[in-house]
């Protein structure tokens, strides 16, 4: 699952596999859906079943009677998405619901209560508790839930500041009215955008704006200079793909012989130290209006 | 009676009963770390995965040779992998454990070998999710393998085996502990460590000290981290220590907004810790706070003990001291990495300290009898989400560079600076090597009701680019990085696990998927070999009188030595 995307893609394929493999070095999970099918295809085989499965689908008539009864008796402590509420604790994570399968572990506390932490008793039977659980048991259980992946707008900066930061550290490279026209309808939404001016090619949200592949210079001990598409390198060799497709290997010792990188994105790279957070977000606010 | 005497006695009642060459002498464990194989996770307890073998140095390291190569058969009747062996390889038998009632080798596959190797008489014993095996260690012919039938949990990784005696122990992603008989690969037992239904997922290497068989857990969903001591024989468990406070007046409780927020934590023990054998103080790190990235009021506050360094009596499951090095964690930067002890002068004074570099970027350095903090700096490049360090040696978290909603661009992106891939500590040198990465994400916050986010929920991760992948050398006396090596490109691979040795030499897996050996003083590259990738970190061992180096790449180990 952790496998290392690092060689034998062209460099423009190894940023895009970047996110994916540098996610992967965390003991979490990466996210479940957004991410699965890129992990499958990195390895080559499909993707694995969710560590921890859902609950089978109850009765949907026990979930509706579950779901009326939960709102009048639970959901002022609980929350309507059992997330906690006034006073109540998140049941979703609770061991007592994580540890039961039909009501039969909740039923205990709901008809004694738990008065030391201010939870009355109810009045409820078996039945209805169990409805109760169906209800409970109907909500995913886990930190990625992508149904709650719906942020607010993103965009909260000062459009006017930004297109004078624009002006004055992108304008040497970009214009609005001539590589950037329209920029803003080319991208899915405001965070591509961002992601994307940030760094082109970079991350997830890779949008329709194609990068160079990162290009090399080899300078042969003779002086013969070779040049190509950045395949592979290390410390020990560097790959340069040719405009045929063909590829050729060069062995390195230390300096010799002398490689040179071109860094197609190296302008964005070299300028993320310098951002600050309100830099980013009103020249985000500018690009937005670039329809 | 001195732990040392503890284990002699143990050795002299159990050494007449050995009739088999798979038992572990306990008084293995107790030697430095070239003296007695590989029997525990870091070659010994201390952490520094250093060797004082000197056979291999920085003179013959140019002729180091390949002596053997295998490829590991996985899942049931070993269908996910390498056939187990080139040429003349017999087939090997699979020995099928597991409690779920079938397997759909969903979880199956090729391994990834993540762990930590034992090398105990001649034998290798190695793990990955649900498979163990045994190789030979003298031409990596496969004796067994043993093959877990899955309920399910988060397969990331498997940290190693631990081993007591005849007996192997190894967690599994649904939660058992198991007991497996090294001569044989048969099941002894197996044990519920911990609460599937509440998703925990179990990775670490099980540590062996005296009676006690140590083990952590994972868990992404708000539950408290915790570990746990069980007796070797039986199972059965002998303490329990909670990473977090359980209940009203538990040690750090004031911590937390609440109680239930306490209980809801995390931190959980995941990477194995070191052990002093002086004071009986097992060392480790713990996991970060949970829901992990976002401010519910039930974390108002440091959120001890996570992302802290813990010492415990290992006889008693009992605190003696704690650093946290990381308070009120907000980027789930869990604090695990291996702490390396070790001695040396600190401001002209002798010590006995801990190391520890930490995925949030910085390195500290702490007193290990008293948890007295000594110092801290930041080794990587691009970290910025502390405006400075306090008093008492902690990073100031800026409260802007938490996820918003807008984004906010941090480094170190989730993975850390550094991560799993253990360090490593050269007394030669008096340097600590560490494989880290420089990388910039977006952090945005998804979730803004405070009650909503449970786990790694609530936001969304964007990186942005790599600035670099390092090999980085520390001076512990000044937190200084001496020096360091950049690999080349921009594809932001990280580098994996280090071992140094008496020969000079520091042995490390690369950004490029090679085997390199390095001076350990200055970082010149003195050997490599190209595996095509390194999946853990290098280790040594004596063997017919040689001096062998071995490294798995995902599902293959190569075993190096001189001819």
């Amino acid at each position: 699952m952790l496998r290392k995307f690092r060689f034998g893609f062209t460099e423009s394929v190894l940023v895009l596999s970047l996110a994916v493999a540098l996610h992967m070095f965390a003991q979490a999970p990466p996210p479940a859906a957004p991410q699965a099918g890129a992990r499958g295809a990195g390895r080559g085989r499909a993707a694995r079943p969710p560590a921890f499965p859902d609950r089978p689908p109850a009765d949907p008539a026990a979930l509706e009677r579950g779901k009326a009864l939960y709102g009048v008796q639970c959901n002022f402590c609980h929350g309507s998405d059992a997330r906690g509420g006034e006073g109540g604790p998140n049941l979703l994570r609770s061991d007592i619901v994580l540890n039961d399968s039909n009501g039969e572990k909740i039923a205990p506390v709901v008809q004694n209560g738990r008065v030391d932490a201010g939870m009355p008793k109810f009045d409820l039977t078996m039945a209805q508790i169990s409805d109760i659980a169906a209800y409970i048991h109907s909500f995913k259980v886990g930190g990625y839930d992508i149904s709650r992946m719906t942020p607010p707008g993103i965009v909260v900066g000062n459009a006017a500041a930004g297109e004078k930061y624009f002006a004055a550290h992108c304008g040497s490279c970009h214009s609005a009215t001539g590589d950037l026209k329209g920029i803003a309808s080319k991208l899915a939404n405001d965070k591509q955008l961002q992601q994307t001016w940030l760094m082109p090619g970079g991350g997830r949200g890779r949008g329709p704006i194609n990068i160079a592949p990162v290009t090399v210079t080899v300078t042969l001990p003779a002086g013969e200079k070779v040049n190509g598409r950045l395949i592979r390198i290390d410390d020990f060799i560097v790959t340069l793909g040719d405009a045929d497709g063909g590829q050729r290997t060069f062995t390195r010792n230390g300096d010799t012989p002398k490689v040179e990188l071109h860094d197609p994105v190296a302008a964005h790279r070299n300028l993320l130290p310098t951002y600050s957070d309100k830099d980013i977000h009103d020249v985000t606010a500018y690009l937005v209006t670039l329809k | 009676m001195t732990r040392t005497r503890t284990l002699l006695l143990w050795a002299a009642v159990l050494l007449p009963g050995i009739s088999t060459a798979q038992m572990l002498d306990p008084s293995l464990l107790m030697k430095p770390l070239g003296e007695g194989g590989w029997p525990t996770y870091s070659g010994d307890y201390s952490g520094k995965r250093y060797s004082n073998l000197t056979q291999l140095n920085q003179s013959n390291v140019k002729n180091l040779t390949l002596a053997w190569t295998v490829r590991l058969p996985a899942g049931l009747d070993g269908r996910g992998g390498g056939r187990g062996g080139f040429g003349f390889g017999n087939a090997t038998p699979t020995i099928v454990g597991g409690e779920a009632a079938e397997s759909s080798g969903a979880f199956g596959g090729p391994p990834n070998i993540r762990a930590s190797i034992l090398e105990v008489n001649g034998v290798l014993y190695l793990s990955s999710p649900d498979n163990a095996w045994a190789v030979d260690a003298r031409d990596g012919h496969i004796l067994w393998h043993y093959f877990w039938k899955t309920k399910g949990g988060t397969h990331i990784g498997n940290r190693g085996l631990g081993m007591w005696g005849n007996w192997l122990y190894m967690e599994t992603p649904d939660d058992y502990l198991i007991c497996l008989d090294a001569k044989t690969g048969k099941e002894r037992w197996h044990k519920e460590t911990a609460n599937f239904n509440q998703q925990y997922f179990s990775t670490m290497a099980p540590v062996v000290i005296g009676n006690h068989i140590i083990t952590g857990t994972g868990n992404d969903l708000d539950e408290p981290g915790y570990v746990q001591s069980r007796d070797p024989e039986t199972g059965d468990v002998q303490w329990t220590f909670y990473t977090v406070p359980m209940k009203k007046g538990d040690p750090g409780a004031d911590t937390w907004g609440s109680i239930d927020g306490a209980r809801h934590g995390a931190g959980n023990v995941w990477i194995p810790g070191s052990y002093d054998p002086e004071t009986h103080l097992y060392i480790f790190g713990t996991g970060n706070p949970s829901p992990a990235y976002t401010n519910p009021p039930s974390r108002n506050g440091d959120n001890l003990f996570t992302c802290s360094i813990v010492a415990i009596n290992v006889d008693t499951g009992k605190m003696a001291w704690y650093y946290q090095v990381n308070p009120h964690d907000t980027h789930d930067w869990d604090s695990t990495e291996a702490p390396i002890l070790m001695d040396g002068a600190f401001n002209g004074k002798p010590r006995k300290m801990v190391l520890h570099a930490d995925r949030n970027g910085y390195f500290y350095v702490l007193d290990r009898l008293t948890g007295e903090h000594l110092l801290t700096s930041k080794f990587s490049d691009t970290a910025n989400w502390a405006s400075g360090v306090n008093a008492k040696g902690q990073p100031t978290r800026i409260l802007a560079k938490d996820s918003t909603v807008p984004g906010s661009l941090v480094s170190p992106n989730n993975g850390g600076a550094t991560n799993w891939q253990p360090p490593s500590y050269s007394p030669d040198t008096g340097l600590m090597y560490v494989p880290t990465s420089d990388v910039y994400s977006m952090y945005y916050l998804t979730e803004t009701d405070p009650r909503g986010a449970m786990g790694l929920g609530g936001k969304d991760e964007e990186v942005l680019a790599s600035m670099g992948s390092y090999l980085r050398a520390i001076d512990y006396k000044t937190g200084k990085v001496v020096w360091a090596h950049r690999y080349p490109g921009f594809s932001g691979g990280v580098g994996n696990g280090m071992l140094t040795t008496a020969g000079k030499l520091l042995f490390a897996g690369d950004a490029g998927g090679n085997l390199v050996a390095y001076d350990a003083a200055n970082g010149k590259i003195l050997w490599h070999s190209r595996l095509g990738q390194v999946s853990n970190a290098p280790e040594t061992y004596m063997l017919d009188e040689h001096q062998y180096v071995l490294i798995a790449a995902g599902d293959s180990l190569f075993a190096f030595r001189l001819y």
